[in-house]
């Protein structure tokens, strides 16, 4: 086990906590897993209520502004009402695997919590792997999804569920194509390390367009527009959760929400330097940057339209993935022959690099699709 | 301006063509026997002078000893108009031929007179009820329809 | 080795949120690719054309509110302008003017709905349509203002309009007038070179010209086909005749074309808007007619270019009171007639833009 083993190396470094911190190995999981699970559900709710005043904005209207100050309780009502509704399963579905859906959804992406550092030391493993643990662990949520389309025996959900898995392959490849350039330039796996590279430059100008398709890719992974399709409420309805009430539903739609919040704090410690920053405080530094990159994406949503899946997928293989490789051999040749070079010079050259593959590259592929002869 | 043919100047013109097809006609319209109406549909549609390309509306009227059917057609190159009708006597089983071989756009609306006055289209590819569900009893746009309240 | 696959039916509604009310499509899919498509309609009949069988000509005119309940003020004018043709009542040019104004303010009110629910339907949440609600909002305002009503007017009178408009409604609408060209440009920049808008839309349900025709298909989905037909100009009614206004067209006849053709429209109609306010004349805006109205026996059609196409009024009067049929030509369920031709081998996901595009309202579809 990795994260056991891992986890004692790593608790001799914590630095948020005291020396004479009382507990050994078992009271810093406990303590941790309880700071995570606050972590996790109260962002959430942040993230809900802060999604949709923005969007109110945004599509100028309000916005939820009736519950407490400035709708702030509006999440809390939403969770009570679901909490109170009926809990109903499709009478043709397969209950066992509709009951487990939403628990397999929601964990995994929980999981990827144990290795993101809050800041300094604080974190629950220090796996030396870490980004490698993330981009496994990431992976299983769409099992969950997959058996929520399933068990739910309804055909949009179905297809819902379908279309989830064939974006989640497409994507994971140029995410950690991606992450690959990071991991060469830092030289370790370990997330607390990557943080630690990013002491004078983010990575986020070191590597521009790792960013992007991370950025790109992640929005892919965690179902946000435009590649919203698994819900695509306007043609699926509500995609693979649609048979799903109560409870179940309010943890599949956490789930969502987590991954959100995974993403944007992995985007934050592999590109945009993670806890550290000037004058603040490194936890206010972290959250700053997470809700920073989560309002990015709230942003796109308002704006632009949903791709087709075929669309979809055409984008990860024949734009994504070459630039991805052309980054990554970028940075290779970077690394292995001009070790000494300044690194502002890096970030010209690879900024420069970006511009001209980005706009090279969208001029050669167009994204379209044809009528096919049935 | 749309120019609305005369369906007596018409008249005149279709008499050496369709011998005998011709019930009426006036200013206004142009009244044609049922088993010539695809023939004749066709000639205005395809003589070079009427091009009659564009079906614009058609409609039924029932009244009460036969039924009416109004088809208004329009050239979209010359600019006129025609309101070519046919009755139907037959109460029981009323059947004309159908236009949807010449105007795709009869199909939605001659489902709509089969439903609604009970008239079928001979001819149709799918002439069933389009907005009453399919065991519905009656025609209800007859003036003899009475829902047996 | 190929896999051994099956065909599956989904039934696209009648509960969907971009069915714009209660329509279904029964699609069978191959995967998601459209194999067979049938649209299923009747959900929202009500049987106007029978229940205004039983009603004098002047209770018909709010049933005709409810036919298309976007473009209430288009609908009252066909029907009133048939009945005006049968019983011989002449309509002061005040009056004339006044339903101009009214009919081009609904057509960019319907206009707005239209694109706004299509960008909808490509999946961008709400923004482009919320932000056309705004300017929907003030034209609601304006019709509030002559009429009292904001959905169903119910305006529009046999001689006439029922009520003159106030005197704080000519500046009100001069303010619109100014400010809405800004506002489509707004919509312009936010929509039309959008990548993924475009990569969506381009090349996607393509109705031929030919096609167009023989379906008689009628309003922007003719003119997004490339035939530039427009009953205002074809067959002016009203004071149509006294306008300039162009007709826009497209080219490739896919849904962007449609989507452009209507944005198009709605600069033309506040073209029309600003010469209708200039030569607004003074005058009584009713004429008598009595309440019982006995038209001479006889059949009428009338025809106008609502928002949808071609709203057409087909009455048949006995000289009684009550029409002996009363028929109308819905634009948007003659328009729906080509969806299976541009749907077969077409994404699921194209299958509800196409169906945006043609821009249907279910009251009118199924009456």
């Amino acid at each position: 086990m990795a994260i056991l083993s891992a986890s004692p190396n790593s608790f001799s470094q914590l630095a948020v906590l005291s020396s004479d911190w009382p507990g050994g190995f078992w009271l810093h999981w406990v303590f941790f897993t309880v700071i995570i699970l606050a972590f996790v559900l109260n962002t959430a709710l942040i993230f809900i209520w802060l999604e949709r005043r923005a969007l109110g904005r945004l599509q100028v209207r309000l916005g939820p502004n009736r519950v407490g100050p400035f709708g702030l309780l509006q999440p809390i009502a939403d969770v009570l009402k679901l909490l109170t509704k009926e809990d109903m399963i499709p009478a043709k579905g397969d209950k066992l695997v509709f009951w487990l859906a939403p628990l397999v959804a929601f964990v995994p992406v929980l999981m990827i919590f144990a290795v993101i550092p809050f800041q300094s030391g604080a974190l629950l493993a220090d796996l030396n792997i870490g980004i490698l643990y993330v981009v496994a662990i990431s992976s299983v949520a769409a099992v969950g999804v997959f058996m929520a389309g399933w068990a739910s025996n309804n055909k949009y959900s179905l297809i819902g569920a379908m279309r989830d898995v064939a974006m989640l392959i497409s994507y994971e490849i140029p995410i950690v194509l991606s992450i690959v350039g990071v991991v060469l330039i830092t030289g370790s796996l370990s997330l607390t390390e990557i943080v630690g590279a990013q002491q004078n430059i983010p990575f986020i100008l070191l590597q521009p367009l790792g960013f992007l398709i991370f950025f790109l890719g992640s929005l892919a992974e965690s179902n946000r527009t435009p590649f919203d399709l698994v819900e695509a409420d306007s043609e699926l309805v509500a995609g693979y959760h649609i048979e799903y009430s109560g409870m179940k539903f309010a943890t599949l739609f956490l789930a969502e929400y987590a991954e959100v919040i995974a993403m944007s704090a992995l985007m934050t410690t592999l590109f945009l330097g993670g806890w550290q920053g000037p004058l603040l405080p490194p936890i206010i530094w972290f959250l700053t940057k997470v809700f920073a990159v989560f309002l990015l994406i709230v942003w796109i949503r308002s704006t632009i339209p949903r791709l087709r899946i075929d669309q979809v997928m055409a984008f990860a293989w024949k734009f994504l993935l070459p630039l991805a490789l052309i980054n990554l051999l970028i940075t290779s040749l970077q690394i292995v022959f001009w070790p000494e070079a300044s690194p502002w010079l890096i970030v010209f050259l690879n900024l420069v690099a970006m511009a001209v593959l980005v706009l090279s590259w969208s001029r050669f592929f167009r994204l379209g699709g044809e009528r096919i002869e049935v | 301006m749309t120019v609305a043919l005369s369906g007596k100047e018409m008249a005149g013109k279709l008499e050496a063509q369709f011998p005998a097809s011709i019930i009426e006609s006036s200013r206004a319209s142009l009244i044609v026997k049922s088993e010539f109406l695809l023939r004749i549909a066709w000639y205005f549609k395809a003589t070079p002078g009427f091009d009659f390309d564009y079906l614009s509306s058609i409609t039924a009227v029932d009244y009460g000893n036969y039924f009416e059917l109004v088809y208004h057609l329009v050239s979209l190159e010359h600019n006129h108009s025609l309101v070519l009708k046919t009755r139907c006597y037959e109460r029981d089983e009323p059947v004309v031929p159908s236009l949807v071989s010449l105007w795709q756009g009869a199909d939605f609306q001659e489902r709509e007179i089969y439903d609604l006055m009970g008239i079928r289209f001979d001819g149709h590819p799918n002439m069933k009820r389009i907005f009453l569900w399919d065991g519905f009893q009656g025609h209800p746009l007859r003036k003899d329809y009475s829902d047996g309240t | 080795m190929a896999l051994k696959t099956e065909h599956f039916v989904l039934n696209l509604g009648p509960l969907h949120p971009s069915t714009h009310g209660v329509f279904r499509l029964r699609a069978t899919l191959d995967g998601e690719v459209i194999v067979d498509i049938e649209p299923v309609l009747g959900y929202l009949h009500r049987g106007i054309e029978k229940l205004a069988e039983g009603c004098t000509y002047k209770q018909n005119i709010p049933f005709t509110d409810r036919l298309d309940y976007l473009a209430s003020m288009s609908n009252n004018l066909p029907y009133v302008m048939a009945v005006e043709k049968l019983a011989e009542i002449t309509v002061p040019e005040r009056a004339e003017y006044l339903r101009v104004i009214m009919v081009e303010l609904q057509r960019i009110v319907s206009h707005l709905i239209a694109v706004g629910t299509f960008v909808q339907d490509l999946g961008a949440m709400g923004t482009p349509l919320l932000y056309m609600f705004r300017e929907r909002e003030k034209i609601l305002d304006l019709f509030e203002m002559v009429c009292g009503q904001r959905l169903t007017y119910n305006y529009m009178r046999f001689g006439g309009v029922s009520h003159d408009i106030p005197d704080e409604f000519l500046p009100a609408l001069a303010k619109f007038v100014d400010r809405m060209p800004g506002f489509i440009d707004e919509y312009d920049q936010l929509l039309a070179e959008n990548e993924i808008l475009l990569a969506r839309t381009k090349g996607v349900g393509i109705l031929p010209k030919d096609l167009a025709i023989n379906i008689s298909a009628s309003g922007p989905v003719l003119r997004a086909s490339g035939v530039k037909w427009d009953i205002r100009k074809a067959d002016p009614y009203s004071v149509y005749d006294r306008f300039e206004f162009d007709i826009p067209t497209g080219s490739i006849s896919d849904a962007y074309d449609r989507y452009r053709v209507r944005i198009e429209e709605m600069r033309q109609c506040v073209r029309i808007l600003r010469q209708a306010m200039e030569q607004l004349p003074k005058g009584k805006v009713l004429t008598e007619v009595p309440l019982k109205l006995r038209p001479p026996a006889g059949e009428v059609y009338a025809h106008i270019e609502a928002p949808k196409g071609e709203l057409g009024f087909y009455l048949v009067s006995d000289n009684s009171d009550k029409p002996y049929r009363f028929h109308i030509r819905a634009p948007a369920l003659i328009n729906l007639t080509a969806l299976r031709q541009m749907l077969i081998g077409w994404k699921l996901a194209d299958a509800i833009i196409v169906f945006g595009s043609i821009d249907i309202c279910l009251g009118e579809v199924d009456r």
